[in-house]
């Protein structure tokens, strides 16, 4: 029996029947397969974080708001001649995000608007910490959830990592110094690779300079043990050496060197799930924008270093056919203030858009434009539509196919998911259950719906949520034998509106668009 | 007990040994020479040339911090802050000047576990009189040496712990070899007595240190059949050496230990109370004539019973190659361990003078080195690459390390135990270096102190900081211990200004400077990447203003950590 379909089995027949039982954390291996099923399909998840507080409102312009715009953000407004309009919303990008529309169109980006967070906290740090971890804003938590994600995948890291079955690292990070993000319960779960300098240092045996004297010559020693030392710095180089040619990257864009690279060691075969890139100054509190030309600037800057990036990226990702298995995301600590500041900047604030993007993401626009109040203040922010661990689950969930209680554990409670990734993708994570159907008719419905399926036989549940993702009716909870069911469905308390249907069990998740009537 | 070479001490004792010592010990090789790990001194590299003159540059935080990181284990705040406001002579005294003995070690191990009941001796009370624990008697062994490591920690601001630990690697003994645990503190407080003492006097009371007249078979040395065991060691290692000018025979050897003969112990104290005490067996000892080579000058001491060791020891000490060997030794361990033409006849040379003329005193041998223009010369800075017990204990010491109850007996027994047995991974087990020349990377030449360094013991260092800033020291599954990275950096002149923070922190705990690049790059770990210092600034002041609030603790909490993790694993921090 081959390994991977061993673990199947055996994930299934120690499933636990609760599905919907309360969640607390699991300390058996049960589940640890998944990551690495994953890993041998090859998917892969690249976290760009964006550091300093992207100004959402300059990114992803809600066209239906720029009378209001116009007189709350005067300073850094963009002219509407020049932006790049998003075809079926009342949306555009910022003119120097180009290569994000034509990805768009061909969709492979998601956009979800109005990330954020209860109780908004405005501190870079503090925010940057509870986006790593996945707390909540009052709560100290000094572990990252990708951290958590492996450690609950691999619990005994790093006892006798590497091995023969897990021979990569299980995350990489570019950037000086570990973050939180990738910080386990216990320890660090990622290599860190200082810069993309110390990379090619890795991978052609350059040294760091020392200085010509008898220290000098100690810290080389020391140096090239530490190197020597690095568990996975020979992987890591085998994996570079195996890939000869690249699709051309921007130069002097610091984020396309690192995604550069990340494409290489993906492409060299490296099994690791998970890289965290970074790109800095979006603290744009000053000097956003050019005064005689909105559209130039730090922030336009900012965003074509990271359009180019991406683009560049996913070039080259398809170029070596692994477009299928790569998902990127971008986050940041919060989104800027809805009112801009004379210094032709913006302030922190609070909840902003988010782009998932790949091959296998479902495309378009998750939740509604923001509204901006045309008398808005200092004081005013933007509310959140999704909270940002909705967004992590759903990755986890449709992305690494990781069963809810253990979401649930991961991210430290039950976060309902969003429709992230195209729905034959999430069922090939589990194919023995793709075969659920869900059909809801008719649809637009006004009073009774019916919602036919095919029910694997295991417990499951259904239920009705809103574009925020938040339950809004519960339609069924249980277990029905396999076969062909057909459930009534009484919408007439709903209020009018779009909605999801979400069906779940242990090991699927399926999602139909629904739309309710007066 | 009638006084013989027949040692009390049973057969078994391997097996309880094995008990206690958990870790094997380790011996760290030189690893294979090969382009990349070239074992000598690139020709390139520039040499010190300023010798023994009187050093009359300035006196400044970089001359401080340089003679506190050789003389100490790790630096704290206050004394660099100290040092710096003294001059150069001041300083050198203040270091030079002995502390007090510390409190004796005590029982501090029963109930530990469920079978660490001294048989003996009750918890609190001292150990140093009682008979053998037998099969518990490794509870004591591991008592004294955490004992040492307890007053390494807590080391007042001289060089005296420093030069116990110099002492003991050049005049070994093995702590579990001997498994007498009041013999062996004997040992201890007898290197602690004589550390800035008379060199003439410490080897004296080496030769008649019970422990020593075990390790080194005294005790067997006899007429008839004598054990040159010690005999041997006396010159090869702890006097003469092996230096070009040591030239000494085999016939020296035997004679050596033919006038040691006689010399042994009582063995009454191992199964009573008491201590053990050298003494000489006139029957047992070789009392004809001994005839020296050449390089002594063909002496011969006549038969003259007990009081023949004290003319073997000043032919060999008076040996203008043994003040040569001792210098060496000292300038290695305190300044460079590569000694080169030019600094064998600047430094070494006019050092031996000094040490001859005062009649091998050894403060006024230290003063002359510290206060010399080539012990400050700023290409000895960050030379030496610490040893497991700079790097652990130093730590420790600089940040304050505090298990929860500082006072509880069994509490620190366990604590300094692991750190101990750490120390034993990562090296240097103390109390028994792996062979009786010492640590290998105090002597070895080329590799010298680059052999503490190997991927192995990298790795082992690095989990040290990690543990210490993030998940604890493991202590037990119950225990683990954090530094207080907050209380240390409470105490920094301005630790609400990120360049001040580090530059400072830096100072305390690197060897070498760093570049403004690497400066630059912890600082982005401190600021989470964020362009503007201010963040730190308020972030830091708003814990200031409100200590009790968890958020806020954890803001700064969680950079710090970060920042120091990064700068504890640069090369730097390994250089001292």
């Amino acid at each position: 029996m081959k390994r991977r379909t061993f673990l199947h089995r055996a994930s299934h027949a120690l499933a636990a029947p609760a599905v919907m039982g309360s969640f607390g954390f699991t300390s058996s291996r049960r589940f640890s397969s998944f990551l690495r099923a994953q890993a041998e399909s090859g998917k892969v998840l690249v976290l760009i974080y964006l550091q300093g507080g992207n100004d959402g409102l300059n990114t992803v312009i809600p066209l239906d708001q720029l009378s209001a715009l116009n007189l709350v953000r005067p300073h850094v407004i963009l002219p509407e001649n020049k932006l790049l309009p998003i075809s079926g919303t009342e949306l555009a990008f910022h003119p120097a995000l180009d290569g994000f529309s034509t990805l768009y169109k061909e969709g492979k980006l998601k956009i979800i608007q109005s990330v954020g967070y209860p109780e908004q906290n405005y501190s870079h740090f503090r925010s940057t910490d509870i986006w790593m971890s996945g707390s909540d804003s009052d709560q100290l938590v000094s572990s990252g959830w990708p951290g958590r994600y492996l450690n609950h995948e691999y619990p005994d890291y790093p006892e006798g990592f590497p091995n023969a079955t897990d021979p990569d690292p299980l995350s990489i990070e570019i950037g000086y110094g570990s973050s939180m993000l990738f910080q386990g319960p216990a320890t660090s779960m990622s290599m860190v690779l200082k810069d993309p300098t110390s990379f090619h240092e890795l991978i052609d045996n350059v040294e760091e300079e020392s200085p010509d004297t008898y220290a000098g010559d100690k810290l080389k020693h020391i140096r090239l043990t530490a190197r020597q030392s690095q568990l996975y710095g020979e992987v890591v180089k085998q994996a570079a050496n195996k890939v000869t040619s690249q699709q051309h990257y921007p130069d002097n864009n610091e984020l396309a060197q690192q995604l550069k690279i990340v494409a290489r060691l993906i492409s060299g075969g490296l099994k690791t799930p998970l890289y965290m890139v970074r790109l800095g100054g979006f603290d744009t509190h000053a000097a956003q924008v050019m005064a005689s030309d909105h559209t130039l600037g730090e922030h336009a800057s900012l965003l074509a270093d990271l359009d180019n990036a991406v683009k560049a990226f996913m070039n080259d990702i398809e170029f070596m056919g692994l477009g299928d298995n790569v998902l990127g995301m971008t986050f940041s600590e919060f989104g800027r203030r809805i009112i801009s500041n004379a210094s032709l900047g913006t302030d922190h604030g609070a909840a902003a858009p988010l782009f998932v993007f790949g091959n296998q993401v479902e495309k378009g626009v998750l939740g509604t434009n923001p509204v901006i109040p045309a008398a808005a203040t200092f004081k005013d922010n933007l509310p959140w539509q999704f909270d940002f661990r909705q967004v992590y689950g759903s990755v986890l969930e449709q992305w690494f196919g990781m069963q809810l209680q253990d979401r649930a554990s991961v991210l430290m409670s039950d976060f309902s998911t969003l429709p992230i990734i195209g729905e034959d993708v999430i069922t090939a994570v589990r194919p023995d259950v793709e075969q659920s159907r869900l059909k809801v008719y008719p649809n637009p419905v006004a009073e009774m719906a019916t919602i036919d399926f095919i029910s694997s036989g295991a417990p499951m549940k259904i239920e009705a949520i809103d574009m925020l993702g938040r339950p809004v009716g519960h339609i069924f909870s249980g277990v029905l034998a396999h076969g062909n069911q057909s459930l009534q469905w009484n919408t007439r308390e709903l209020p009018a509106g779009n909605y999801y249907v979400l069906m779940q069990s242990e090991s699927t998740r399926r999602t139909v668009g629904v739309v309710k009537l007066n | 007990m009638p006084i013989d070479d027949q040692d009390p001490r049973s057969k078994e004792r391997f097996q309880w040994i094995e008990k206690f010592r958990k870790v094997k010990p380790m011996i760290l090789e030189s690893p294979k020479t090969s382009a990349q790990h070239d074992a000598t001194p690139r020709t390139r590299t520039r040499e010190v040339t300023s010798g023994l003159e009187p050093y009359t540059g300035p006196w400044e935080e970089a001359q401080a911090r340089h003679l506190l990181a050789r003389t100490l284990f790790g630096i704290k705040k206050y004394e660099l802050d100290h040092f710096k406001g003294l001059s150069a002579g001041e300083a050198v005294d203040k270091i030079l000047t002995p502390s007090e003995p510390p409190p004796p070690p005590v029982n501090d191990y029963n109930g530990i576990e469920a079978d660490a009941v001294d048989p003996n001796v009750k918890l609190g009370e001292s150990w140093l009189q009682a008979p053998h624990g037998g099969d518990k008697e490794g509870y004591r062994v591991v008592s004294l040496k955490t004992w040492q490591i307890k007053n390494i920690i807590r080391q007042e601001t001289n060089i005296h712990e420093k030069m116990i630990l110099f002492w003991n690697n050049l005049l070994v003994t093995k702590v579990w070899d001997v498994y007498i645990a009041k013999a062996s503190f004997h040992y201890y407080d007898m290197l602690r007595r004589n550390a800035l003492g008379n060199y003439k006097s410490l080897i004296r009371e080496l030769t008649l240190d019970p422990s020593m007249l075990i390790f080194l078979n005294g005790t067997k040395n006899a007429k008839g059949a004598p054990d040159e065991n010690f005999g041997r060691e006396l010159q090869e290692l702890f006097c003469i050496g092996k230096g070009p000018g040591s030239k000494y025979t085999e016939g020296d050897v035997q004679a050596a230990a033919r006038v040691l003969t006689g010399w042994g112990i009582d063995w009454t104290p191992y199964d009573n109370a008491g201590t053990f005490k050298a003494g000489f067996y006139a029957d047992r000892h070789d009392d004809t004539d001994k005839q020296f080579s050449s390089f002594y000058n063909n002496k011969i001491i006549t038969g003259n019973g007990a009081n023949e060791l004290d003319d073997l020891l000043d032919m060999i000490i008076g040996h203008e190659e043994t003040s040569k060997y001792i210098c060496r030794r000292l300038y290695s361990f305190f300044v460079y361990n590569d000694i080169s033409e030019t600094v064998e006849q600047n430094v070494i040379e006019p050092l031996a003078e000094i040490f001859r003329s005062n009649d091998y005193e050894i403060t006024p041998v230290l003063r002359a080195l510290f206060t010399s223009e080539h012990f400050y010369d700023p290409l000895n800075k960050g030379v030496l690459i610490k040893s497991p017990a700079e790097h652990l204990l130093g730590l420790w010491k600089t940040f304050d390390v505090k298990s929860s109850n500082e006072n509880e007996l069994p509490l620190n027994y366990i604590v300094r135990r692991s750190m101990h047995w750490h120390m034993a991974n990562l090296g240097m087990e103390m109390g028994d270096p792996p062979n009786v020349a010492g640590w290998t990377p105090y002597y070895q030449a080329p590799q010298y102190d680059k052999a503490w360094i190997t991927t192995d013991t990298i790795t082992k260092r690095a989990i040290t900081t990690d543990s210490l800033l993030y998940w604890g020291f493991w202590i037990s599954s119950e225990i683990k211990i954090n530094a207080d990275i907050i209380g240390f950096v409470y105490k920094l002149d301005d630790p609400s200004n990120p360049s001040e923070l580090l530059k400072e922190s830096a100072t305390l705990l690197l060897g070498l400077d760093l570049s403004d690049t690497v400066m630059n790059n912890l600082k982005s770990v401190l600021l989470s990447g964020q362009l503007n210092d201010a963040y730190w600034t308020t972030a830091w002041n708003d814990f200031k203003a409100s200590p009790s609030d968890p958020n806020k603790k954890s803001i700064v909490q969680s950079r710090l950590q970060a920042t120091f993790k990064q700068m504890l694993q640069l090369g730097e921090y390994h250089l001292m």
